[in-house]
């Protein structure tokens, strides 16, 4: 169980190395991040009663293009550098790649996230009616969900035509559950009411797709 | 549209469908057919 | 095997035509909703049947996955195509339905919202087979169908939940059905799936075909390489 874990938080350092040192990368989604709150600020622009019904659903679908901007970034440097043909022939498991890539991927859309909720509760004078731990629970389930299977369906649409819009193809029908839940807790924290079921939900999600993605990866690692 | 309008645009839709499904299907098929004559001629 | 094809094609549409009489004629008129009402002999079959035909592509998959037969795979193709085909039925009964009954064309019922994305899902699937290169196609789409069919329980549990928290207006009706009804309902079903049984038995004939010009295709430009790439 050691050597895994050792080769998931190798290969994790160094791709937050990596992404540190390109700080093009960065900035240009940091600017992303901010450009879609503003946007839909301006599209949507409630009083701070309304607010509270639909920021729920807003900032989730900002935090879903988000995502999606930054899975994709995240697999093209692995194939200008022909690294996933290294990644194959050695014999590191192929899970403690997959789960170093999707930590990766959740600090990077995290700390995505971070930056664009500060921007929204300005924008959108939101004050949430209920504990605000719920609401980092949520967030962390929902980011779990979206990234687990995003860098899954990214990782698929690597060889595929289109790649950059096979992802979101892939990725959004089966994460509607996950959205659902996701924007349904917010709401409810947002507004003081339970949000329970939708926690359960979301968790129970993240558990099992977690579990297939892991025993599925080598399978279409390997595919040829 | 009064009801049974209603009734036969659906029964219709239907039936379009799924006969232009077949249609592709059929229409592949003999397109193939005649590829395979191509390739055995040679 | 093959002259069975014509045989049960002439009893299919003898049975599609009893059918359509007796969803037409014979079934009692609802009180309701009228004529209009009758839509639900061509709109729940059609869903009964994507659904199985979904559940085939997920046991396809999974022997794909165990197994390797490209049997199996062709199955998986043929099932999510034919299955996507019967559901866009009922995405499109179901409104045409909805619109004189409810005066609306959409609502996120239960049955409505989950079927549109269970349809969702399995167009995705298919468009992973037609973007990905073959080679790899087979895997690919079997571990996609695998985790499509898991996401189908989250799907209805969390639809369900969000329709009791949110009322909206209840398709198809609630309650016990007419036996009389039901009896026509089922002859309907019976129909249909003997219909998508054969469109998926020549759909399966079709692909079984290309895939071996497709070899033949590939052995020829092995065996003879001034003839160069098709």
């Amino acid at each position: 169980m050691s050597v895994p874990t050792g080769i998931t938080r190798v290969t994790l350092l160094k791709d937050l190395r990596l992404e540190w040192r390109s700080k093009d990368a960065i900035n240009s989604m940091l600017f992303f991040s901010l450009l879609v709150v503003v946007v839909f600020s301006f599209s949507f622009d409630p009083s701070a009663e309304e607010s509270r019904q639909i920021a729920g659903g807003l900032i989730w679908v900002a935090f879903l293009f988000a995502a999606v901007v930054a899975l994709n970034q995240t697999w093209a440097r692995e194939i200008r550098n022909q690294v996933l043909d290294a990644y194959r022939v050695s014999p590191a498991p192929p899970n403690s790649l997959f789960m170093a890539k999707t930590l990766g991927n959740f600090i990077f859309v995290s700390v995505l996230e971070a930056l664009m909720t500060p921007l929204f509760i300005v924008f959108y004078r939101l004050r949430a009616l209920g504990p605000v731990w719920q609401l980092l629970l949520v967030a962390v389930l929902g980011t779990w969900a979206l990234v687990v299977n995003g860098t899954f369906f990214a990782a698929m649409s690597l060889r595929t035509r289109s790649r950059e819009i096979m992802l979101p193809l892939l990725l959004f029908p089966i994460s509607i559950p996950a959205i659902l839940a996701m924007v349904q807790s917010t709401t409810a924290i947002l507004n003081g009411e339970g949000a329970r079921f939708w926690i359960v939900l979301l968790a129970t999600y993240d558990l099992v797709f977690t579990t297939v993605c892991l025993l599925l990866f080598e399978t279409i690692l390997n595919a040829e | 549209m009064s009801g049974n309008g209603y009734l036969f645009a659906a029964y219709a839709v239907t039936w379009i469908i799924h006969i232009a499904y077949l249609g592709t299907i059929v229409s592949r098929y003999s397109r193939l057919k005649r590829e395979i004559e191509g390739l055995k001629k040679k | 095997m093959k002259k069975a094809f014509p045989i049960l094609g002439v009893l299919t549409a003898i049975l599609l035509s009893y059918a359509l009489y007796m969803a037409l004629v014979w079934a009692p008129t609802e009180r309701t909703m009228g004529n209009v009402q009758r839509i639900f002999y061509y709109h729940v079959p059609s869903a009964w049947t994507a659904f199985i035909l979904f559940f085939v592509n997920f046991v396809a998959s999974v022997l794909y996955l165990i197994k390797r037969k490209p049997a199996a795979d062709i199955v998986a193709l043929v099932s999510a195509e034919v299955g996507v085909v019967f559901c866009t039925v009922v995405l499109i009964t179901g409104p045409i339905w909805a619109r004189p009954v409810w005066g609306i064309w959409w609502t996120w019922d239960m049955r409505l919202t989950s079927t549109l994305v269970l349809w969702l899902i399995y167009v995705s699937y298919l468009f992973l087979r037609r973007f990905s290169s073959s080679g790899e196609t087979p895997l690919l789409a079997a571990a996609l169908a695998v985790l499509g069919a898991l996401c189908v329980p989250f799907v209805y549990f969390s639809i369900w939940f969000f329709r009791t928290q949110h009322p909206q207006p209840v398709m198809g009706g609630g309650g016990s059905i007419d036996p009389r009804m039901l009896h026509v309902l089922l002859i309907n079903w019976l129909a249909f799936s003997c219909f998508a049984f054969l469109v998926c038995w020549s759909r399966y004939r079709l692909e079984k075909l290309q895939r071996d010009v497709d070899q033949a295709h590939a052995l020829e430009s092995l065996l003879d390489p001034r003839r160069g790439v098709r």
